[in-house]
């Protein structure tokens, strides 16, 4: 996993509350057998015109000019400013899987569902919690302000406006230090690399059968 | 100080360190695999950029979704038809060639259901910790092992430190003691168990199971009885090591060979629960008293012997059990107090990881033989469990005997099982299945699956409803 330290973007807009995971990745993508490949389905039914179905080259679909992520102002956006309860619905990893793919780092909304919330740290994907008027200002200049980048500092746990006004964000420690790190479950498995190998030396010399190959 | 469970022995034996939160991380000494949960898992470690920790602690082969039918299989990949499942068995080949992990492929011999192929190829051994992406990887604790099913996510976890993050269990045993009656087989004790514990009886513990009528059943039947520990709410099942359980594995090309085997067997046969180990839940069931059974219901728990009548809600003071009943008998189409001799049957399903392998079809075929498949029968499948298995019952002339009944003959998988491939239930369809589960639609979308011995199953695809098999003699 990608670790996540500081990171200075282009924000992007997205305002609409509950948007939930069906809209972020649909359904008809789950089918896939692979964990990459959902970027350009991203957003699917916003952003383009016709209706996408898995394997498709995305690159000749027509897009949604009035969707945000297509407005040419806010191309290689990396921090989405989004809305109440980002990420409701189903439990699908494909969503923050979809969003990492896109380029985004960072979400930035006033409340997010827990799941999701859970799901993007596990996928090197910040969610920061800012209160509504926070975000409300944020919206507001992001829109008027052409190239309106914001700065997160995780370490710190602060995001910085163009203007140098910072935002002070929660994170539980446990899931800053593994983002800091870029330890997911398996990667906190591996700090204890020495310890399995040591088991493993003791087992093979007790068991040596267990270490066996195909006969 | 009492003494230790099986499990304890097996806990101890793998658990490499213990975490602040009070979960261990417990080495993984054999990682099964095959092609519905793994791709995703494969596809996470190469994203990251990382390897399998042990290559060879690795064994898959394609079995959810494979065709059943000899035209589909004779044609190799291509020949499957439905687009997902020729993609997920592809996909499994191609990621087991490129991390170079021993897979047994479609149209190898040695292919087959998960749970059938590991004990054979003895790539389950006792004393073994064993995980696959299906929980009822529970099977191989028939061997006193540790087995139990994990999900993708884990998967991926296993293939790439050999280790899983786990909470130790509750210790529960389940003790049957006696002398099976005649026609009465290892499908029936547990089928018994779960209809007395319920289904969510075995929460929380690993469940070993004890006590002489388990000692006298084969391994093929101590398989089939840790198999559905999972159906009692336990994902791991355990019978301890005998000398049956090395008998069976001498020999399997896993298993270690001549002075390794004995030394291994020496170790194995420590694999016991101690005279005075503790339990924190005992169960009892007499063996005399265990009669064949058929589910009449929408879970495993809904259970009774053949000779029975369905229930009547009107009967059960509990409201909660009241609903859930009048629904199952809803969902399946039948009325209270209907005997169970009387639901007809419109298919027939011998095979899955339950029931299976060699001595289950011998079960079947000893009542098959000389006999018809009732017209009102509009198909009794036998899928083996693997293509050895297959191979196996052809040269006893078991095929012979089905294809003469009028059953289909079928290339192994899992099959209607869970109705992944073609094989499947119409809706309303009544199926005596020697499967695992009776949920809504399984089998199919509205499919009525009754969970029955092959045995049984052969018996009531002869009578066209459920019969109990020692009144066909
Ligand atoms: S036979 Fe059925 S229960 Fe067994 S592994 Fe296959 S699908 Fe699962």
């Amino acid at each position: 996993m990608n670790p996540f330290t500081t990171h200075t973007g282009l924000a992007v807009p997205l305002d609409r509350a509950n948007v939930d995971t069906d809209q972020i990745i649909p359904k008809q993508f789950l089918k896939s057998i692979k964990r990459s490949g959902f970027g350009p389905n991203l957003f699917d039914e916003w952003r383009y015109q016709d209706v996408g179905q898995p394997g498709q080259d995305c690159s000749a679909r027509p897009l949604n000019p009035e969707f945000v992520l297509n407005q040419p102002r806010y191309a290689g956006a990396s921090v989405l400013l989004a809305r109440a309860n980002f990420g409701c619905g189903s439990s699908r990893e494909h969503a923050p899987w979809a969003l990492a793919e896109y380029g985004f780092r960072a979400i930035i909304a006033p409340s997010f569902a827990d799941i999701f919330y859970n799901n993007s740290f596990k996928n090197g994907l910040l969610p920061i919690v800012l209160a509504a008027d926070e975000i409300d200002a944020l919206f507001a200049q992001c829109e008027a302000n052409e190239g309106y980048a914001l700065a997160v500092d995780l370490h710190a746990q602060t995001v910085t406006l163009p203007d140098g006004v910072q935002h002070h964000f929660e994170v539980d420690a446990f899931r800053k230090h593994c983002l800091l790190h870029g330890l997911d479950d398996i990667g906190l498995t591996l700090q204890e690399a020495d310890a399995i190998r040591a088991f493993e030396a003791t087992h093979h010399a007790a068991q040596p059968w267990v270490f066996g190959g195909v006969g | 100080m009492s003494g230790k469970t099986l499990y304890d022995k097996l806990w101890e034996m793998h658990e490499v360190s213990r975490r602040d939160d009070g979960s261990s991380l417990l080495y993984i000494d054999r990682h099964i695999l095959h092609e519905v949960t793994s791709p995703q898992a494969f596809e996470g470690l190469r994203l990251a950029g990382r390897t399998p920790w042990r290559v060879a602690a690795n064994i898959a082969t394609p079995d959810h979704n494979v065709p059943t039918t000899r035209i589909e299989r004779a044609g190799g990949l291509a020949a499957i038809s439905d687009e997902v499942a020729r993609l997920q068995v592809q996909t499994l080949d191609e990621n087991c060639a490129d991390f170079g992990i021993p897979e047994f492929r479609m149209n190898d011999a040695r292919q087959g259901i998960v749970h059938v192929v590991g004990p054979e190829q003895g790539a389950t051994l006792p004393g073994m910790t064993i995980v696959c992406g299906d929980s009822h990887t529970s099977t191989h604790g028939a061997f006193g092992a540790l087995a139990h099913g994990i999900g993708t996510s884990e998967v991926e976890h296993v293939l790439a430190t050999q280790c899983l993050v786990a909470q130790k269990m509750k210790n529960m045993r389940v003790r049957v003691d006696g002398e099976l009656p005649p026609g009465v087989t290892a499908k029936d004790i547990v089928l018994a168990i779960i209809g007395k514990i319920g289904t969510a009886g075995g929460n929380g513990h690993a469940l070993e199971f004890a006590g002489s009528a388990i000692g006298a059943l084969s391994m093929e039947g101590r398989m089939t009885v840790c198999n559905m520990a999972i159906e009692a709410g336990a994902r791991v099942g355990m019978v301890a090591v005998d000398e049956k359980t090395i008998d069976y594995v001498r020999g399997r090309p896993f298993a270690p060979q001549g002075e390794a085997f004995e030394q291994a067997a020496a170790l194995w046969r420590t694999l016991v629960s101690d005279e005075d180990a503790r339990f924190d839940t005992d169960i009892e069931l007499r063996a005399e008293d265990i009669r064949p059974q058929v589910s009449w219901g929408t879970s495993p728990e809904m259970v009774l012997p053949v000779d029975a009548q369905v229930p009547d809600p009107a009967q059960e003071p509990d409201p909660v059990k009241r609903d859930a009943i009048a629904r199952a008998l809803k969902y399946m189409g039948l009325c209270a107090r209907q005997p169970i001799t009387e639901i007809r049957l419109d298919r027939v399903f011998i095979g899955s990881c339950t029931n299976a392998r060699i001595e289950d079809l011998r079960a079947a075929a000893v009542v098959a033989k000389g006999r018809k498949v009732a017209a009102t029968v509009k198909q009794a499948l036998v899928v083996p469990g693997s293509g050895l298995v297959k191979a196996q019952a052809e040269q006893e002339g078991l095929d012979k005997i089905f294809v003469d009944a009028g059953f289909e003959w079928r290339e192994p998988g899992c099959s209607m099982c869970l109705a992944m491939n073609p094989d499947r239930l119409e809706s309303g369809e009544h199926c005596a299945s020697t499967s695992n589960r009776n949920f809504e639609g399984r089998q199919g979308n509205g499919g009525r699956t009754h969970l029955v011995s092959p045995a049984m199953a052969a018996a009531a695809a002869i009578a066209g409803h459920f019969i109990d098999v020692r009144e066909l003699a």
